[in-house]
């Protein structure tokens, strides 16, 4: 690629002042650095990859609401995190954030544990029970 | 407290940190030249693997291998640290700048308060240079933004602890010993042979072999899977292919501009050859995902665009395959 096709396409990024370094060829043949403001293929895989995002969070609401799952697996949704990831964070095994998921397992969980969830998704014990719906 | 420390910004983080950390310990050596040493470059795909609820693919080797290859090839030593306890990590830190040592940090990309939110997921191989602490705050030389920044200790732990796949665990490092002069002849020969075997390996999922795979699944997913499962997929390759620090076309654009200047190092002319090579495979993979992301674009569902851009892949690993087998003769 020579310098002047480095693409200078709208993204995101320009909103955080951030562009980026791409390797190009100047007029000489020699490898030089040269800014980026963003290219839209990948704009659109990251827009896709957002949209599902979105998708399964309004999937996990939904669910919450009819009672089909808890509050936790909207939550971690919305983190873009999944079991394995949260399990880490609030430092439980797996099977056990699976069980949590269920309704009225979640219903019993001690103030601890809730605690532990709540601190990680940076909400209030109060909102970790009631999402918005 | 500051130290003096030059922020150069670079295409991708471990190479901009271990670059501007040799510079400040008064070694000039470029990105390309620590991602060719280090043999950076590389296609893996591990489809038992998911992120973001699609397989991995890869365009360069694991975190933290391009900074362990690079000093061993070089003769620089790095002391490494990890912690159970922030506390002790912040401690260690303060230390370390007290005594106007600059380190390198891992840390992981959710809780970056100054990436924009659309780029913020679950990674935790990200780099970042700490150079000082003015009013509790930390001073970070980020590789991949342009300027300095900062971040508060609370922002700061927050990302040295991050979970889930390779936690950080607080993981800091520097250098501690240089050798007198930088053997970069050797070290380039050993590069490029490591790079050479690791793309031509007769294992599945790396290398040249594995961008054949990722061929043949591509035929197959949209009936497999399904189209929206499929575009997924191949949106999933376009972004770890041309994602923030891979300087375009996963890395090949970078590997191309360390081979010219190996060539001028080497007094090799062939290399630079090489060089306009791999520069042509770079501009094919991103024909590739120009082509792909047309397909996810526009949703559409003809199986001719997948076996198009299948096409496409297959040509470039033939090229590879060739381009490697020649270039391990070279050195």
């Amino acid at each position: 690629m020579k310098k002047e096709e480095v693409p200078q396409d709208e993204s995101k990024l320009e909103t955080a002042n951030i562009r980026e370094v791409y390797y190009a060829l100047d007029e000489n043949g020699e490898y030089t650095t040269e800014l980026s403001t963003g290219w839209d293929p990948k704009t659109i895989a990251l827009n896709n990859a957002l949209d599902q995002i979105k998708e399964r969070v309004e999937n996990a609401k939904l669910r919450v609401l009819k009672n089909q799952t808890s509050a936790l697996e909207y939550y971690m949704e919305l983190h873009k995190m999944d079991v394995s990831i949260l399990a880490s964070y609030v430092g439980f095994w797996q099977w056990q954030v699976k069980r949590h998921f269920k309704p009225a397992v979640f219903q019993k969980l001690g103030l601890k544990k809730l605690q532990k969830y709540a601190d990680v998704f940076g909400v209030s014990i109060e909102e970790l029970k009631n999402i918005k719906g | 407290m500051q130290i003096d420390f030059k922020h150069n910004q670079s295409a991708h983080c471990e190479n901009g940190v271990v670059s501007n950390l040799m510079r400040h310990n008064g070694f000039e050596v470029s990105e390309p030249m620590v991602f060719g040493i280090g043999s950076g470059l590389l296609f893996s795909y591990l489809p038992f693997l998911k992120v973001d609820h699609a397989p991995v693919f890869t365009y360069r080797i694991i975190p933290g291998l391009i900074f362990k290859r690079f000093a061993k090839r070089v003769g620089v030593k790095i002391k490494k640290e990890k912690f159970k306890d922030p506390k002790v990590a912040k401690t260690r830190l303060d230390e370390n700048l007290a005594k106007n040592n600059p380190v390198g940090l891992q840390v992981g990309v959710y809780n970056l308060v100054y990436f924009p939110d659309e780029y913020r997921f679950h990674f935790n191989a990200h780099n970042m240079v700490v150079y000082g602490k003015e009013n509790d705050r930390y001073l970070i030389s980020d590789p991949v933004i342009e300027h300095v920044t900062s971040l508060s200790e609370k922002e700061l732990e927050k990302v040295r602890f991050a979970k889930g796949a390779f936690a950080p665990k607080g993981h800091m490092y520097y250098p501690v010993s240089f050798p007198k002069t930088l053997d970069l002849e050797k070290a380039i020969v050993k590069g490029i042979k490591q790079t050479s075997k690791d793309m031509l390996a007769p294992v599945p999922i790396v290398g040249v072999k594995a961008i054949r795979w990722v061929v043949k699944n591509i035929r197959k997913w949209p009936k497999k899977i399904g189209t929206k499962k499929t575009n997924h997929y191949l949106g999933q390759i376009v972004r770890m292919q041309e994602e923030i620090g891979t300087g375009g076309g996963g890395f090949r654009y970078i590997y191309a501009a360390f081979l010219q200047e190996a060539s001028k190092i080497l007094n090799n002319n062939q290399l630079s050859e090489m060089s306009k090579e791999m520069t042509n495979i770079g501009d094919l993979w991103r024909d590739f995902a120009l082509d792909a992301s047309r397909i996810y674009k526009n949703r559409s569902s003809e199986t001719d665009g997948y076996n198009k851009i299948a096409d496409q892949l297959e040509n470039i690993a033939n090229l590879e395959e060739a381009f490697f087998k020649k270039l391990k003769k070279l050195v």
